[in-house]
C-alpha cells in the first residue's frame, strides 16, 4: 500500500517539475515565473485545487509518443482570491512551449465548463508558443473549443486574461474575447502575425516589442487594459481587480468594509473647475475625493486618456466610474474614447456593477479623419451601450455638457436614475461663442455686438438651471458634498430593478 | 484706537495681521489682485477691495491704487506687512499726507535705514559695531597692506563694481594683501572696465542673528532678544530660531542695546530689526536694518509671549510701550520652518499648482504664544507648541506671480532639543501635495547633525548641499521602524481584503503573520503578534518592537507610536505596499509575504525608461509660446512650450535636466501627436 501511495507522490512531483529543472531556469532567467508560481502568487495561499495533472497528448504523429509530459503544457484547477472562488489556467512554456494540443485545449474547457457552471471568474494566464503543429487540425479544433467556451461565458462570469509571454496566432483571439486583458511589460507581446510574416508579406520591418508589445497595446491598440512591471506585481494587481467583480452575473458586486466616511465633505471640490472654462483641471482628482479611501483601479489607463474609466468604491460596494478628462484634448469624445467608455459600461451593465458618470466634455471631435474612421457609428456606441444598462446610473456634470455629447454621457434621457449638477455647470447646445456666431451670424463683423450677444447667451444658458427647470438635472449640489450625495444616490438604487424588452439580443452598431 | 485696519499684503503675512486685529476688535480691510480673488485672507478679512491685475507692479505696490482702496474702505490705518509697499518711504508720505496712519516707523527712519551706506554711517556714529574697512579708494598695494594691517586679518579685497566673486580676494597676511590687491585690481579691470579697489574684514564663520527691536513715538525702546537666521539658500532665509545657539548673554545684551541706540538714533517708532553678523569669536559687526516686521517674527512672539502685530498697532496708535526692558524674558527656545512652493529634487524651482491635499500638523497652543495670550511661569517639561502661519488652504491655487513662501511652521519647547524634535514630527505630520515643496529638505535638515549641534554659518546650506538636495537615506534603525510598521499596517489592509463578501464558507484566506519587507535596499524577515492594543513585530535576529497606532486602510498620514517613540509617515498606495514619506526620505515599501518575496527576487530589475531625448507633442494642437530658446539649459519641470487643443492651454515640461538642442516648431504651427517639438543634447 505504502509504495502506491508513494508511487502518487512521486508522479505528482514529476508533473510539477514541468519541463524541468533547466526549463524553469531559463524561464526565471527571461524575467519570467514559472505555471505553477503564478498560479501560486494568483491565489490565496495552499488554495490552490490542480486538476488534470497526469493528463497527456493523444499525438502519435512526429513521434510524439516519445514524448509525453503529465499536463500538457497547461495547469488548471480552482483556487480562492480573498477567499472567493476562482478558476484558473496557467500555461506552461516550460513544457512543450506551452503550445495547444487537443489534450492541452481540453484541460482548459474543462475548468471554464465548471467556471460557467458553479459562477465563478476565469482567469487565464497566457504563455505559449501557439498552436502545436505536431497535432495539426486537432490542435485548431481545439483553440476553437476554447474560443466557443469564451463566447458562451461572455457576460456569465468574468473572464480574465494576462498575458505573460508568448501569445501569436489563432491563440489571441481567446483573451480577445475575455472582459480584460493585462500585459507584463517587455516580457509578453500578442499579435496575430509576427514579425517575419510581417516582413514577407507587407515589407515592414518591425520587432515583436513595437508590434504587440505592451506598450502597443495598451497605448495605440487598445488590445490590453493594463501592463504591469513584471509577474509578481501583475498579479498582485489581477487579484486587487477581482476584489472588485463579482463572481458571475446573478450575483451583486462584492461589498466589504470600509474606513471613509460616506458623508465626507471635500472643500476643496469648491475650488476644483477653474473659473477660466478652457482651463483644465484633473478629473482623477475628483474621482479621487468621491471613492472611498480613495481607492480608484483605472481601466486602459494609457488609451483614449481623454475619457476615464475604472472602478471605485462607495460604502464599500463597487461603482463603475466614467468620466471625461479634460486635461486631455478638454475631455472631448471621439472615436477611441467612445469605444474604451461603451466596453467598459457594457461589463458593469452585464455584472450589475452601478455606474457613475463624471461629465465634463465639450462634443465631440471634428474632423475628416474621425468622420472617415466612422465617429457616427463609434460614437453610438456609448450612447447604445448607457440606454440599454439597466444598472443603478448616477451621472454628476461638473462643467461642460454641450450637444450631443450632454446626451451621450448618461443623461436624464437615456434613463439615468440621479443626475446631478454642479453650479459651475453649462448645459447646452454648445457653447456661447460658437452659438451666438450662428443666431447672430449677420452680426459678426460687429465685435461689441457680439461680445454683448455671448455675454447674454452665457448669462442664459451657461448654467445647470436651464436644464434642472425641466427636470433633466434632478439637483444642482454643491461639489463639495459630491461623495455624499452620490453615495445616498446609490444607497437608493440598491433594489433597482429595470427590464428590456424581450429580445434575442440587440445589434449595437459594432 | 483705530476702528478699521487695510492690510497692504497678501498671504500668510495678510492673514497673521488680520488675526491679532481681530483680537483687538478692530475691523480688517483686505486688498487683492485678480490671482488672490479667492485667496485666504481674502476670506478671512472683514471687507476686500478688488486692486488689479495679478502682476505685483500693477496692483500691490502700485500706491495708487492701494490709496483709492483706502479712501474706499474708509480705513484709519494701514499696515504694510513685509514686502510689496512695507519699506516704501513714497506710500509712508502718501498715507500721511491723507492722515492715515502708518503701522511702521517714521518716514525718516525708512529712509534713513534705507540706503546701505547711510545707514552704515548713522550706524558707526550711534557707537554701532560695523564691518571694518576703508571705504575710500586705495591707490596701491602699499597702502593695501597698511590699510589691512590696521584692520585686522582676514581682510576682503573687493573691486568696487565687482560681483560674482570676480575680482575678490581674502587675504590672512601681509604677503597676501599685496598680491590680492594686484589680482583683484586686474581682474576688476578686465572684467568690469573699473579697476576702484575697497578693503574690509573679512568675517570668518559667518553667521546671520538679527535683534528685534520694538519702539515708540515717546521715545521708548527695547529689544526683544535675537534671532538666528543663519540657514539660508542663496540669501533666502530658510529655517530661523530663537534664542540663538550660539550668543550668550552679555553679547545678547551688548547687540541689544547697540540695536535699540541705532532705532533711538534714527526716532525708529514701531517694531524693526537689526541685521548683524556675528563671526566665530562672537564679534558682529552691523549690515543692515529692516524697517517692517520681519517674516520671522513668530519665533520672537513664542519664547516672548509678546504679539509684536499688537504692539506695532498700538504704537501707530501713539501709545506708549506697556513693557518695559525688565519685562522681556525668553522662554524656552522657538523653531521656524519656511515651507516654500519650491521643488527641493528639481533644484528648488518654483512650483505651480493647485493644492489637491494641505493638511498642516494641528495648532497646540503652549508656551508663551499661540493663542496671543502672554504665558505666565514655567512651561511643564515636554511641553510644545505648533503654529502654522499660512496664506494658503486645501484645493487653493499657487499662482507664478508672488513669494514661493507658503507657509512657517513654527514649534516651541523648553528646550532647542525638544523644540527640534517637535519640528521634526510637526513637519512628518505636513500634507501638502499637489505642487512640489521643500518639506523633505526642512526635514533633512531637522536631522543634520550640524544643525542639530548648533554649529553652523550662513554657508551651511551651500557647504553642506552642494549639488543641491537629492533626499535622505535613513539608518537601519529608521528603515526597521518603518518596516515594522508598514507590515502591521499591510496586515490591518490584508485582513480587511480578506473580509469581502463573497467567500466560499469555511474556506476563507487566512492572513499570515510572517513578511518580508523591503524598502531602501533593504530587507527585514519579521513576524507579528497583533493584539488588540497593537502589534509586537519580532525580526529574524531576535530584536522586537512594539507598534502601536490606529491607521486604517485609505489614511494618508500614520501616526504611529514605536516602542513609545513617535513615527508619523505620509502613507501612500504602491502595488504590494506603501508609499512612505518621513523624515525627509521617500520611501517605496513592499510587504510581501515569504512566498511572494522569494518569488519577486526573481524579477528583473527594471532601469527607468529612456523617454529619449525629445519633447513630442501629445495632443493635436497649436503651438501658442515657446518658453526656451536653443542652447538653453532647463530644468527638470520647467515649461518648455505652450500647446493649446480643444481651446485648452497645456504646458509642456522637462522631464529631466538638460540643454535645448533644436526646436522644431514655433507659435502658430499647429501639431500632431508625435511631433517632435524639440529635441534634447
Amino acid at each position: 500500500m505504502k509504495d502506491i501511495l508513494q508511487q502518487l507522490e512521486d508522479r505528482r512531483d514529476a508533473a510539477r517539475q514541468g519541463g524541468g529543472a533547466h526549463r524553469i531556469e531559463a524561464q526565471h532567467a527571461k524575467g519570467k515565473l514559472s505555471a505553477r508560481e503564478r498560479v501560486e502568487l494568483l491565489l490565496d495561499e495552499g488554495s490552490f485545487e490542480e486538476y488534470d495533472m497526469f493528463v497527456t497528448h493523444r499525438c502519435t504523429d512526429f513521434d510524439m509518443q516519445q514524448n509525453k509530459p503529465a499536463g500538457d503544457g497547461v495547469v488548471v484547477g480552482w483556487g480562492t482570491v480573498n477567499g472567493r472562488q476562482v478558476y484558473v489556467f496557467s500555461q506552461d512554456f516550460t513544457v512543450l512551449g506551452g503550445s495547444v494540443s487537443a489534450t492541452h485545449a481540453m484541460k482548459i474547457c474543462k475548468i471554464m465548463d465548471m467556471a460557467v457552471q458553479n459562477g465563478a471568474p476565469v482567469i487565464g494566464i497566457n504563455d505559449s508558443g501557439g498552436a502545436r503543429i505536431q497535432e495539426g487540425v486537432d490542435s485548431l479544433a481545439g483553440y476553437g473549443e476554447v474560443f466557443q467556451r469564451n463566447i458562451m461565458a461572455s457576460g456569465v462570469v468574468p473572464q480574465i486574461s494576462l498575458i505573460m509571454g508568448p501569445c501569436a496566432g489563432g491563440a489571441v483571439y481567446s483573451p480577445a474575447m475575455t472582459d480584460f486583458i493585462f500585459m507584463v511589460k517587455d516580457s509578453s507581446y500578442m499579435f496575430v502575425t509576427g514579425p517575419d510574416v510581417v516582413k514577407t508579406v507587407t515589407n515592414e520591418v518591425v520587432t515583436a516589442e513595437e508590434l504587440g508589445g505592451a506598450s502597443t497595446h495598451t497605448r495605440k491598440s487598445s488590445v490590453a487594459d493594463g501592463a504591469f512591471e513584471n509577474d509578481v506585481e501583475a498579479l498582485a494587481e489581477v487579484r486587487r481587480l477581482i476584489d472588485f467583480l463579482p463572481l458571475n452575473n446573478r450575483e451583486k458586486p462584492p461589498v466589504r468594509p470600509f474606513f471613509d466616511d460616506p458623508a465626507r465633505i471635500e472643500e476643496s471640490l469648491d475650488t476644483l473647475v477653474p473659473a477660466n472654462p478652457n482651463t483644465p483641471y484633473d478629473m482623477k482628482e475628483l474621482i479621487e475625493k468621491i471613492a472611498d479611501e480613495g481607492d480608484f483601479y483605472e481601466i486602459q489607463a494609457e488609451f483614449a486618456k481623454n475619457m476615464i474609466t475604472g472602478f471605485i468604491r462607495l460604502e464599500g460596494r463597487t461603482v463603475g466610474v466614467v468620466a471625461n478628462q479634460p486635461m486631455v484634448l478638454a475631455g472631448v469624445l471621439d472615436i477611441d474614447s467612445a469605444r474604451k467608455a461603451a466596453r467598459f459600461v457594457r461589463f458593469c451593465d452585464a455584472f450589475e456593477i452601478p455606474i457613475l458618470s463624471l461629465v465634463d466634455v465639450p462634443g465631440f471631435l471634428p474632423g475628416t479623419k474621425q468622420e472617415y474612421d466612422g465617429v457616427i457609428k463609434h460614437g453610438a456606441k456609448l450612447l447604445f451601450a448607457y440606454g440599454e444598462a439597466t444598472v443603478p446610473k448616477v451621472t454628476v456634470i461638473t462643467r461642460k455638457a454641450y450637444g450631443g455629447a450632454y446626451v451621450v454621457m448618461a443623461s436624464k434621457h437615456l434613463r439615468a436614475d440621479v443626475n446631478y449638477a454642479w453650479p459651475t455647470s453649462e448645459i447646452a447646445v454648445m457653447g456661447a461663442k460658437g452659438a451666438t456666431e450662428i443666431l447672430y451670424r449677420s452680426e459678426l463683423g460687429d465685435a461689441e455686438k457680439i461680445a454683448k450677444r455671448t455675454k447674454d447667451y452665457e448669462d442664459a444658458f451657461a448654467n445647470p438651471f436651464v436644464a434642472a427647470e425641466r427636470g433633466f438635472i434632478d439637483e444642482v449640489i454643491q461639489p463639495r458634498s459630491t461623495r455624499k450625495r452620490v453615495a445616498r444616490a446609490f444607497a437608493m438604487l440598491r433594489n433597482k430593478k429595470q427590464s428590456m424588452p424581450w429580445k434575442k439580443h440587440d445589434n449595437i452598431p459594432l | 484706537m483705530f476702528n478699521k485696519i487695510l492690510i497692504a499684503n497678501r498671504g500668510e503675512i495678510a492673514c497673521r495681521v488680520i488675526k491679532t486685529a481681530r483680537k483687538m476688535g478692530i475691523q480688517t480691510v483686505a486688498i487683492y489682485s485678480d490671482a488672490d480673488a479667492n485667496a485666504l485672507h481674502v476670506q478671512m478679512a472683514d471687507e476686500a477691495v478688488h486692486i488689479g491685475p495679478p502682476p505685483a507692479n500693477q496692483s500691490y505696490i502700485v500706491i495708487d491704487k492701494v490709496m483709492a482702496a483706502i479712501r474706499s474702505s474708509g480705513a484709519q490705518a494701514v499696515h504694510p506687512g513685509y514686502g510689496f509697499l512695507s519699506e516704501n518711504p513714497k506710500f509712508a508720505e502718501a498715507l500721511a499726507a491723507e492722515g492715515v496712519a502708518f503701522v511702521g516707523p517714521p518716514v525718516g527712519a525708512i529712509e534713513a535705514m534705507g540706503d546701505k551706506i547711510t545707514s552704515k554711517k548713522i550706524a558707526q556714529e550711534a557707537n554701532v559695531s560695523t564691518v571694518p574697512g576703508y571705504m575710500g579708494l586705495i591707490e596701491d598695494a602699499d597702502e593695501a597692506v597698511k590699510i589691512s594691517g590696521e584692520i585686522g586679518y582676514p581682510v576682503m579685497i573687493k573691486a568696487s563694481a565687482g560681483g560674482g566673486g570676480k575680482g575678490m580676494r581674502i587675504a590672512w597676511n601681509d604677503a597676501e594683501a599685496r598680491e590680492g590687491f594686484q589680482s583683484s585690481k586686474n581682474e576688476a579691470a578686465n572684467s568690469f572696465g573699473d579697476d576702484r579697489i575697497f578693503i574690509e574684514k573679512f568675517v570668518t564663520q559667518p553667521r546671520h542673528i538679527e535683534i528685534q527691536v520694538l519702539c515708540d513715538t515717546h521715545g521708548n525702546g527695547i529689544y526683544l532678544g535675537e534671532r538666528e537666521c543663519s540657514i539660508q539658500r542663496r540669501n533666502q532665509k530658510v529655517i530661523e530660531e530663537a534664542p540663538s545657539p550660539f550668543l550668550d548673554e552679555a553679547t545678547r545684551r551688548a547687540m541689544g542695546e547697540q540695536a535699540v541706540a541705532l532705532a533711538k538714533a534714527v526716532g525708529y517708532a514701531s517694531a524693526g530689526t537689526v541685521e548683524f553678523i556675528v563671526d566665530g569669536d562672537k564679534n558682529f559687526y552691523f549690515l543692515e536694518m529692516n524697517t517692517r516686521l520681519q517674516v520671522e517674527h513668530p519665533v520672537t512672539e513664542l519664547i516672548t509671549g509678546i504679539d509684536l502685530v499688537e504692539q506695532m498697532i498700538r504704537v501707530a496708535a501713539g501709545q506708549p510701550l506697556s513693557i518695559t526692558q525688565d519685562d522681556v524674558q525668553l522662554n524656552g527656545w522657538a523653531m521656524e520652518s519656511r515651507l516654500y512652493a519650491e521643488d527641493p529634487y528639481r533644484n528648488f524651482l518654483p512650483s505651480i499648482g493647485r493644492l489637491t491635499r494641505y493638511r498642516p500638523p494641528v495648532e497646540v497652543a503652549a508656551g508663551p504664544l499661540l493663542d496671543m495670550g502672554k504665558w505666565q511661569g514655567e512651561a511643564p517639561a515636554g511641553t510644545t507648541a505648533v503654529r502654522n502661519d499660512t496664506g494658503v488652504y486645501e484645493g487653493g491655487e499657487i499662482s507664478m506671480y508672488y513669494d514661493p513662501m507658503i507657509a512657517k511652521l513654527c514649534t516651541w519647547a523648553p528646550t532647542r532639543a525638544e523644540a527640534i524634535e517637535a519640528m521634526r514630527v510637526a513637519l512628518d505630520r505636513f500634507e501638502v501635495e499637489g505642487i512640489g515643496h521643500n518639506l523633505p529638505f526642512l526635514s533633512a535638515v531637522m536631522d543634520h547633525p550640524k544643525f542639530v549641534s548648533g554649529d553652523m554659518t550662513t554657508a551651511f546650506i551651500a557647504e553642506e548641499y552642494p549639488e543641491g538636495f537629492e533626499g535622505v537615506a535613513l539608518d537601519e534603525g529608521a528603515l526597521r521602524r518603518i518596516a515594522a510598521s508598514c507590515a502591521a499596517m499591510h496586515r490591518v489592509a490584508e485582513i480587511r481584503r480578506a473580509r469581502v463578501s463573497g467567500r466560499m464558507d469555511n474556506h476563507e484566506r487566512t492572513v499570515g503573520s510572517d513578511w518580508v519587507v523591503s524598502l531602501q535596499g533593504h530587507e527585514f524577515a519579521l513576524r507579528i503578534a497583533a493584539d488588540t492594543k497593537g502589534a509586537s513585530v519580532s525580526f529574524a535576529d531576535g530584536s522586537s518592537l512594539r507598534v502601536t497606532g490606529d491607521w486604517t486602510p485609505g489614511d494618508k498620514l500614520a501616526d504611529m507610536l514605536v516602542d513609545e517613540a513617535p513615527l508619523v509617515m505620509k502613507v501612500g498606495k504602491i502595488s504590494g505596499g506603501f508609499r512612505i514619506r518621513t523624515r525627509g526620505a521617500d520611501l517605496k515599501v513592499h510587504v510581501r509575504t515569504p512566498r511572494q518575496a522569494e518569488l519577486a527576487k526573481l524579477m528583473p530589475e527594471k532601469l527607468p525608461p529612456d523617454t529619449s531625448k525629445l519633447l513630442l507633442c501629445p495632443m493635436p494642437g497649436l503651438v501658442v509660446k515657446l518658453d526656451v530658446e536653443e542652447g538653453q539649459e532647463v530644468q527638470e519641470g520647467q515649461a518648455l512650450c505652450t500647446v493649446e487643443a480643444m481651446k485648452m492651454e497645456n504646458i509642456l515640461r522637462a522631464e529631466r535636466k538638460g540643454v535645448v538642442a533644436k526646436i522644431n516648431a514655433a507659435p502658430g504651427d499647429s501639431l500632431a501627436v508625435d511631433d517632435v517639438i524639440m529635441e534634447f543634447e
